[in-house]
């Protein structure tokens, strides 16, 4: 039988546009505080009501994006392998993220020094591979100690729009065969790899692309997004499943949506390994 | 803070080279090809020296790739591209020398050569190695700093001996960038070919090869002599053009039946019948040198007036004659310990640039063994198959030419000797 399933949050309370890391972040636009608070509280409550539990951890003054959990690191059944971010004004939150993991039954790793890895943000299971995003944030080469470490098998894809800076910006696995991508943010190669190895792909378009419609949370056949996706939500519903459309229009701001906002502890709904017993055991 | 540039390795033709790695789910990902695509549009080129294929879907795989640039400049351009999508510059090591153990064996493990350009690593130092042939082993004196390949049956007790892959390179022959003649023709064998345009092509590059003083050996047998060609090889060497002959004791004999006889193994070469008697002519020829005590001695008599072995003796051509169980007497010349014969061919096979092998299957190959993969081969034959073993055995440079050697050898020195 599944677990309920988990997801790690983190209130809004500092969050805000401080710096600039990518195209989305506009220190001069900012963000409505009082806005940002209820677009995080509605998707709490979503997914509450979709039956997950919420762990919070605890904000942290001077760290905005300390909201966006997916990027803490990259869950694999009691593992938690931390983020090296990239920019050195996220490198502030892997302490707090290594800390809550470890006081909350997760075996702490951590990848080479040297190598940038943004946890789920670039790293997603779909089925029982591991397809994982580079160039922007993550290295390819720490992919690669990824898929050593925990034994699978990892495709890393080169994202090329640095508007899609993360893979979980423009690919989601909705189960082991299915996926949302937007082609536009990958190379032929990877285009290719994709078409090869998912066996149901939807395609979003360019318009709902950019308003994170591929940001989005799945739990079990219900899928989380941005509203503004009326194509894919089609699509969606041809294939059975539901759809929560919100407002996230703040987060958006900083280049999030509902995914990065979330952290799933227990595995998310596409990867094979939360359904297999553990070898060993 | 920037990591330390490290010095690109210098290949031997002055180019920047540098070996990577890639692992991981490689094919699948498609990173692979694209990392070799990356390095083709970014004007490099590259040599794939391994690649291990995961068995399972979950196992990593593994290249080792050699990248090549023009410049360093361009291949630190390269590979910092290459980085980027997970490849790693491979950290060398020294190779490793096991001193050998006995005489005429190597130990256990050895390194087996190619007959490609190779390179050793010691204490850092990439050194090339000398006198390249392929199914050797690399023996190395430490003291010296220098590497050079040794056959099986010359490995001496206690000689360094590299033992393994690390830190030993292979640097491939590079296909012609510049379209010349030479260029055109490929190893692909085939009778349906311009033979003008072969031909030239032949003949430009015994020129070139004569021009930066490399030598031309030809190695042939008798058929030259049976089919009349034997004026036409004799003119080449009178020349200048041929500067090393590797031939049997059937090439020989049967050049100084004619000049004795007039006929090749009794057939008269004027008149092309039989002759009576005529299959004794030469086992007389050889008897005659036996009797005079070689080949040489019989031109300082006066005896032996014309062919190509008096062109040879005239012009002082570097001649090695190898024997076979088969043979006639033989010449006082011929060499019948293999492995003496196959050690005089390895010493007069050091300046040559050029191969010319006609009409002589064994002894192709056992040339084609001994040369390195940078001295062009030339194959003419009349039959393809010794063209196609040449190339199976490892000789891939051969571009082969099949054709009857009469009207080939009589166009050669048309070609090159007019000039003169």
């Amino acid at each position: 039988m599944l677990s309920t399933p988990r997801v790690l949050m983190c209130p809004p309370t500092y969050y805000g546009i401080e710096y600039e890391i990518n195209p989305w972040m506009d220190r001069r636009v900012g963000s409505d505080p009082a806005r940002s608070r209820a677009q995080w509280e509605a998707l709490r409550a979503t997914l509450v009501d979709l039956g997950a539990t919420i762990e919070l951890i605890e904000p942290v003054r001077g760290l905005p994006d300390l909201v966006f959990t997916a990027n803490a690191g990259l869950v694999h059944r009691d593992l938690f392998i931390g983020s090296r971010f990239r920019f050195g004004v996220r490198q502030g939150e892997s302490p707090h993220f290594e800390k809550w993991a470890s006081t909350h039954g997760f075996r702490v790793l951590l990848p080479p020094e040297g190598l940038h890895f943004e946890g789920a943000g670039d790293a997603l299971f779909c089925g029982e591979t591991l397809f994982a995003g580079y160039r922007f944030r993550s290295d390819a080469r720490s992919h690669q100690w990824v898929g050593d470490t925990i034994g699978v098998e990892v495709l890393p894809l080169e994202l090329v729009d640095p508007r899609f800076y993360h893979l979980d910006t423009c690919f989601c696995p909705l189960n082991a065969e299915t996926a949302l991508y937007y082609p536009g943010a990958f190379d032929d190669y990877g285009r290719s790899v994709l078409a090869d190895r998912v066996r149901d792909l939807v395609e979003v378009s360019a318009e709902e692309a950019v308003t994170f419609t591929c940001n989005a949370v799945v739990v079990g056949r219900t899928v989380v997004l941005n509203e503004a996706a009326p194509k894919v939500a089609r699509e969606l519903a041809d294939r059975g499943f539901a759809t929560r459309p919100l407002p996230l229009g703040e987060f958006i701001k900083a280049g999030g949506s509902a995914k990065c906002l979330t952290l799933r502890l227990d595995g998310e709904e596409a990867a094979d390994w939360k359904r297999a017993t553990p070898a060993g055991s | 803070m920037s990591p330390p540039q490290k010095q690109p390795a210098t290949s031997v033709r002055g180019e920047a080279s540098e070996e990577i790695e890639v692992r991981g789910h490689i094919v699948d990902s498609l990173l692979l090809p694209k990392i070799l695509d990356r390095i083709l549009q970014l004007g490099g080129s590259f040599e794939i020296l391994e690649c291990v294929i995961g068995t399972r879907r979950v196992d990593p795989s593994r290249a080792r790739i050699l990248v090549r640039a023009e410049s360093s400049v361009l291949l630190e351009e390269i590979l910092g591209d290459l980085v980027e999508h997970g490849a790693a510059p491979v950290r060398p090591e020294d190779a490793k020398l096991v001193p050998a153990d006995i005489a005429g064996a190597f130990p256990d493990g050895f390194h087996a050569t190619t007959n490609q350009r190779t390179q050793v690593r010691l204490r850092g130092e990439w050194i090339a190695v000398d006198a390249q042939e392929m199914d050797c082993g690399i023996a190395v004196d430490v003291a010296a700093g220098t590497a050079r390949c040794v056959a099986m049956t010359d490995v001496a007790v206690g000689m360094a001996i590299v033992v393994g892959h690390a830190g030993v390179r292979v640097i491939p022959e590079e296909r012609p960038r510049a379209v010349n003649l030479f260029g055109f023709m490929n190893s692909n064998v085939s009778s349906e070919k311009p033979k003008a345009v072969s031909l030239h092509a032949v003949a430009d590059s015994i020129r070139a090869t004569r021009r930066e003083g490399k030598k031309v050996l030809l190695v042939g047998g008798p058929a030259i002599i049976h089919t009349g060609s034997s004026r036409h090889l004799a003119d080449l060497i009178r020349g200048g053009w041929i500067q090393t002959l590797f031939a049997g004791n059937a090439l020989a004999t049967h050049d100084i039946e004619q000049a004795f006889y007039d006929t090749s193994l009794g057939v008269s070469l004027t008149r092309g019948e039989a002759t009576e008697h005529g299959h004794e002519h030469h086992l007389r020829a050889i008897n005659t040198i036996r009797r005079l005590g070689g080949i040489a001695q019989a031109v300082e008599k006066g005896v032996l007036k014309s062919g190509i072995m008096y062109e040879c003796i005239q012009k002082g051509v570097d001649v090695v004659l190898a024997g076979s169980i088969r043979d006639d007497g033989p010449l006082p010349e011929v060499i019948t310990d293999t492995l003496k014969a196959q050690k005089a061919m390895r010493g007069a096979l050091a300046d040559v640039g050029f191969a010319l092998l006609i009409a002589t299957a064994l002894h192709s190959i056992a040339v084609g063994n001994l040369l390195p993969a940078w001295v062009k081969v030339v194959c003419v034959d009349i039959n393809p198959a010794t063209v196609t073993k040449l190339s199976d055995r490892g000789t891939f440079q051969t571009i082969g030419m099949v054709t009857d050697v009469e009207p080939f050898l009589r166009s050669l020195a048309e070609e090159l000797c007019i000039e003169d």
